[in-house]
């Protein structure tokens, strides 16, 4: 398939839109200096990555990646960079290593080594079956189906890993405290 | 559309997430690196089921079990980072050598 094909799809356009402002503040989130910038650099991020679920028609899933992620985990992030932000003037340079350098090649390499891999197997295979959405349903009987097991397991990991999370994160009372609240 | 632009675009944000990961010093942005990397994977389960249209949307099923798998990655990490930092007063990962030989 050549350029002028690939060209005169609509949706091909809508997908460089997209891919580009996923891209850029993907970068963005490894490079920006200021954490905040990072963690709302992520939600654009993932935005863009519930955009290309909608190009292929995995809409349940895309609005699964808004609600999960947008709408929970980054405020779990922001909270945790407002708790741990040092009090004492650590500044937002530091934020990175200085070499940078190896870090670099290390990805770059990472990437030439997987494009490479992805052009030679798949070439340019098309994609012309993404037409009506999943339904749903089918992803609810694979769930509840086939996968109940493995679905209730994942279920009972996201509590125990909540309630460990809590169990982390609480301050216990020095003995001192204890004995007074007892005393109360 | 051909695949291989999703595939690209998935093993793109790897990489930056691969570079975060090895540049952060913060421990919390580490784990926003590590998202990152999460949501390529997402990427390509995605795409990969588009292109062979299973009946049972088997790599949309697995999507769904990594986002909840990283929701849990998130609040334990989270967590873990909070008690590092009440005790050492910092969550720069190459700062906490106490268990370094």
């Amino acid at each position: 398939m050549g350029f002028e094909d690939w060209a005169a799809e609509p949706l091909n356009w809508v997908f460089l839109a997209v891919a580009l402002a996923t891209t850029i503040s993907g970068l963005r989130v490894v490079t920006s200096p200021n954490v905040v910038h990072a963690a709302l650099f992520l939600v654009a991020a993932l935005a863009g990555t519930a955009a290309i679920f909608l190009l292929l028609a995995a809409e349940f899933l895309a609005w699964v990646l808004v609600l999960v992620y947008i709408g929970a985990v980054i405020v779990l992030f922001l909270f945790g960079i407002m708790i741990t932000r040092a009090p004492t003037g650590r500044d937002e340079a530091e934020v990175d290593h200085q070499r940078r350098l190896p870090a670099v090649l290390v990805s770059a390499a990472l990437f030439a080594l997987l494009s490479w891999g992805l052009l030679s197997q798949w070439g340019d295979t098309t994609l012309d079956r993404v037409t009506a959405g999943t339904p749903t349903s089918v992803l609810a009987e694979g769930l509840l189906g086939r996968f109940v097991f493995p679905f209730e397991v994942v279920g009972f990991v996201l509590l125990a890993a909540l309630v460990g999370g809590i169990t982390i994160a609480r301050r216990d009372l020095s003995p001192a405290e204890e004995k007074e609240r007892e005393s109360r | 559309m051909i695949l291989n632009q999703f595939l690209i675009l998935a093993a793109l944000l790897f990489c930056m997430g691969v570079y975060g990961l090895l540049v952060r010093r913060n421990a919390v942005m580490v784990l926003l690196s590590v998202e990152l990397m999460l949501a390529a994977v997402n990427i390509n389960l995605v795409a990969l089921e588009a292109f062979w249209q299973t009946a049972e949307a088997l790599g949309q099923i697995l999507a769904v079990f990594i986002i909840t798998i990283a929701a849990a990655e998130v609040g334990i990490g989270l967590a873990i980072i909070l008690l590092i930092f009440r005790n050492r007063r910092s969550a720069n990962v190459d700062e906490l050598n106490l268990m370094r030989w």
